[in-house]
């Protein structure tokens, strides 16, 4: 019988990961009592301020809501507005602007992720507490996921000048065409990275990872042809299958009162959303490049095991890398580098696969084209249930009885996989259901 | 600007680097994180004390150098910032939230306890101060380095004076004479679009007119800048009073500079234009918001 004790392990600043976060555990009697995954980033209220501002100042509005994923923030607050005005998204000149996204996107996919995996989780595996500690002894694999990371923050700044804060998106497409000539200099680059990019796939798959399966529902945007990137369908492992209309049917948001950063459930059930849940529904959708390398891997995908996330970031930015290839190798300019939109009455509703999973927003627009409401969900509050659950189940499978500094740890490297962006899910408090 | 002290004096140990961060997107520490090569070497010319996002975590550490990114606007964050003014030799206030209380000082221009109220169920479970500001509102800070986001080679430039023993260079142009450098066509003149260059410290690089787009003010006001001119300018152009003061209202709304026209032309907009959708009518712009912004000179 155990003996009758209660411990608490407090993790108070959360390293290595996007914003301000800890987290909390309480033991007692052998069992957990309480965990909490305390979010207390200061909220900044985006969505009420956004209020009385017009659509066309959204871009460099909402990218702030994320330093590491501006561009995410920017496409899917145009795919809402443009899918309410709903140009011809089958003309030649919007079918170029909606392939330049793509290559802006997978900028943002390739840097966000290089930057999680060597910076933030590499060190976890390795058994480093940083990335410059790390150095030392893997300086070759740090500068090779440094130079992605590079590449990726080059893609972003050939549409938007500079990658944090993109200033070249706009609505109905881009400020300006890239020059042929810069076009073709990153091409060259990309077509360089690929070896590094599918060494990176190999190492990340030879990591010595705990293995930690588990029960969870993915849910991702579903292209018809496409890997998910920008708008289409929303479909789960559970068999949902919907469109970004109706988002809110489906999926709840409440505020706990140790987070300000809200909760979200899918039919009242916790969700995974991210690299893993896209690539476990999409692997029909991978280039023929990455299906054939993942061929080679001893990882089976789908994969339930949250600790496969790195892998998964490890494929998508090859995935980004081969489709950014192929854009900038048969890009030519395009003037305008935008479709004129016809703005109207109603509500946007809007979603784009950001780094870390499904983030959906939701405008009310009136005839001026003002906003009168603003609803956005990021991907960290939809997982943050899930991460809680994978927690307590973590915590136990490595035995509440392990010291401190164990459990605290084996705490964090849980928290890690899902890359929670903090300064993201924080800014979006709202009135919701009472309940 | 007043001139800034003399950096600190290391002496034979390594210089100490503490990365903190308030309220924010954390898009300014990725000037370090986004830094590559030049991160590593830097990491092995001092010692990173604290830097959470890296890391590093030491929040109590002594450190020669302190990058402080984002804004103050909790009160836990106003007794976090007090402590560490007192563990750091130099703060360097990196971005626009730590410069000017970011995009998040917008609450500042409306109601903000009406607004926190009408955002969560629970209000009772949300610490925030009633406004965002800048880290110079709370404490001495030796050198602001402004912008959204700050650029790697701003913030690089600045350890490398620091580290060198110099005081660091700050830019005091206008975005319009970077314009003119690089000979670009001035959107202004030509396409007649509301481009705050002309109001606007560089430090960018002029990339908005680059792209030939308007500037939007997201390093923040230059010195001595002529905001009501361009305002008045902008209403010629054909903006409404509405639109003329959301060309203040981006990152840079704490900046007295830009809170004046943002709050002047919202009051001129008042009695012609019904409120906005849902929006404006709750928020009262008094002198009350005003007085407690002057985030820094």
């Amino acid at each position: 019988m155990t003996e009758q004790r209660t411990r608490r392990i407090d993790v108070p600043v959360l390293a290595r990961v996007e914003g301000e976060g800890a987290l909390e555990v309480t033991i007692r009697d052998g069992r957990i009592a309480h965990l909490a995954l305390r979010i207390f980033e200061p909220p900044r209220l985006f969505e009420r301020f956004l209020v009385g501002h017009h659509y066309s100042e959204l871009p460099d509005l909402v990218a702030r809501i994320c330093g590491i994923c501006p561009v995410a923030y920017q496409m899917s607050a145009l795919d809402a507005i443009e899918r309410l005005f709903a140009p011809d998204r089958q003309s030649p000149p919007a079918r170029w602007v909606q392939r330049m996204r793509r290559l802006f996107y997978c900028g943002e996919w390739m840097q966000s992720h290089a930057l999680h995996i060597h910076l933030l989780a590499a060190p976890d595996f390795l058994g480093f507490d940083s990335a410059p500690a790390m150095a030392a002894r893997y300086g070759a694999e740090l500068r090779r996921g440094l130079a992605l990371q590079a590449l990726g923050n080059r893609i972003i700044s050939l549409f938007g000048a500079r990658s944090v804060h993109p200033v070249g998106a706009r609505a109905g497409g881009f400020r300006r065409a890239p020059s042929l000539q810069q076009a073709g200099a990153l091409a060259a680059q990309a077509e360089q990275a690929v070896p590094a990019a599918e060494d990176l796939v190999r190492w990340t798959a030879a990591l010595p990872l705990p293995a930690h399966p588990q029960q969870f529902n993915c849910v991702s945007l579903r292209h018809p042809a496409e890997y998910p990137m920008i708008g289409e369908r929303i479909v789960a492992e559970s068999g949902l299958d919907i469109s970004v209309d109706d988002f809110e049917d489906h999926i709840t948001e409440f505020q706990v009162p140790h987070s300000t950063a809200l909760h979200a459930l899918l039919e009242g059930k916790p969700y995974l959303v991210g690299p893993l849940a896209r690539l476990n529904l999409n692997l029909d959708r991978l280039h023929p490049g990455v299906k054939a390398l993942l061929a080679e891997l001893d990882i089976e995908f789908p994969s339930h095991d949250m600790y496969h996330s790195i892998v998964a970031r490890a494929v998508e930015i090859l995935q980004a890398l081969l489709e950014a290839r192929e854009i900038l190798a048969d890009y030519a300019p395009q003037e305008p580098a935008h479709i004129d939109l016809q703005p109207r009455a109603g509500i946007a509703r809007g979603a784009s696969e950001a780094p870390r999973g499904l983030l959906w927003h939701r405008y009310d627009l009136d005839s001026a084209g003002i906003i009168a409401h603003a609803r956005i969900v990021p991907p960290t509050s939809q997982n943050q249930p899930r991460i809680e659950a994978d927690l307590a189940d973590a915590l136990v499978g490595v035995g509440l009885d392990e010291d401190e500094a164990t459990l605290r740890h084996a705490g964090e490297m849980v928290i890690r996989n899902y890359d929670p962006c903090i300064s993201c899910a924080t800014h979006f408090l709202r009135l919701t259901l009472d309940r | 600007m007043t001139m800034p002290p003399k950096p600190p004096a290391i002496g034979a140990r390594r210089p100490r680097l503490a990365v903190h961060k308030f309220s924010s997107c954390d898009g300014c520490q990725l000037s370090l994180l986004n830094a590559g090569e030049s991160l590593l070497a830097l990491a092995e010319r001092v010692d990173i004390v604290h830097f959470a996002e890296a890391g590093i975590v030491d929040e109590h550490a002594e450190a020669d150098i302190a990058l402080v990114e984002g804004s103050i606007s909790t009160p836990e964050e106003q007794t976090r910032i007090q402590a560490v003014r007192s563990r750091s030799r130099w703060i360097l206030s990196i971005g626009a939230c730590a410069t000017a209380g970011g995009p998040q000082a917008l609450r500042n221009l409306g109601d903000s306890a009406d607004w926190i109220a009408s955002v969560y169920r629970r209000p009772d479970w949300i610490s925030a101060l009633p406004a965002s500001s800048a880290i110079g509102a709370h404490v001495p800070v030796e050198l602001e380095l402004p912008g959204c986001p700050v650029s790697t080679e701003q913030v690089l430039a600045a350890l490398t004076s620091l580290l060198a023993g110099a005081a660091p260079l700050t830019e005091q142009d206008k975005v319009c004479l970077e314009c003119k450098r690089r000979g670009q066509v001035c959107v202004l003149v030509t396409k007649g679009e509301p481009c705050l260059g002309p109001v606007t410290v560089t430090g960018c690089g002029a990339l908005c007119p680059g792209l030939g787009r308007d500037c939007y003010g997201c390093y923040g006001p230059a010195e001595n800048p002529e905001v009501a001119t361009l305002a008045e300018r902008f209403g010629d152009l054909g903006l409404d009073a509405h639109a003329v003061a959301r060309r203040f209202m981006y990152q840079q709304s704490g900046a007295q500079p830009f809170h004046r026209a943002a709050r002047d032309w919202r009051q001129r907009a008042r009695p012609a234009a019904p409120p906005a959708p849902g929006a404006e009518s709750g928020a009262a712009p008094g002198p009350q918001p005003d007085g407690s912004t002057d985030s820094h000179d």
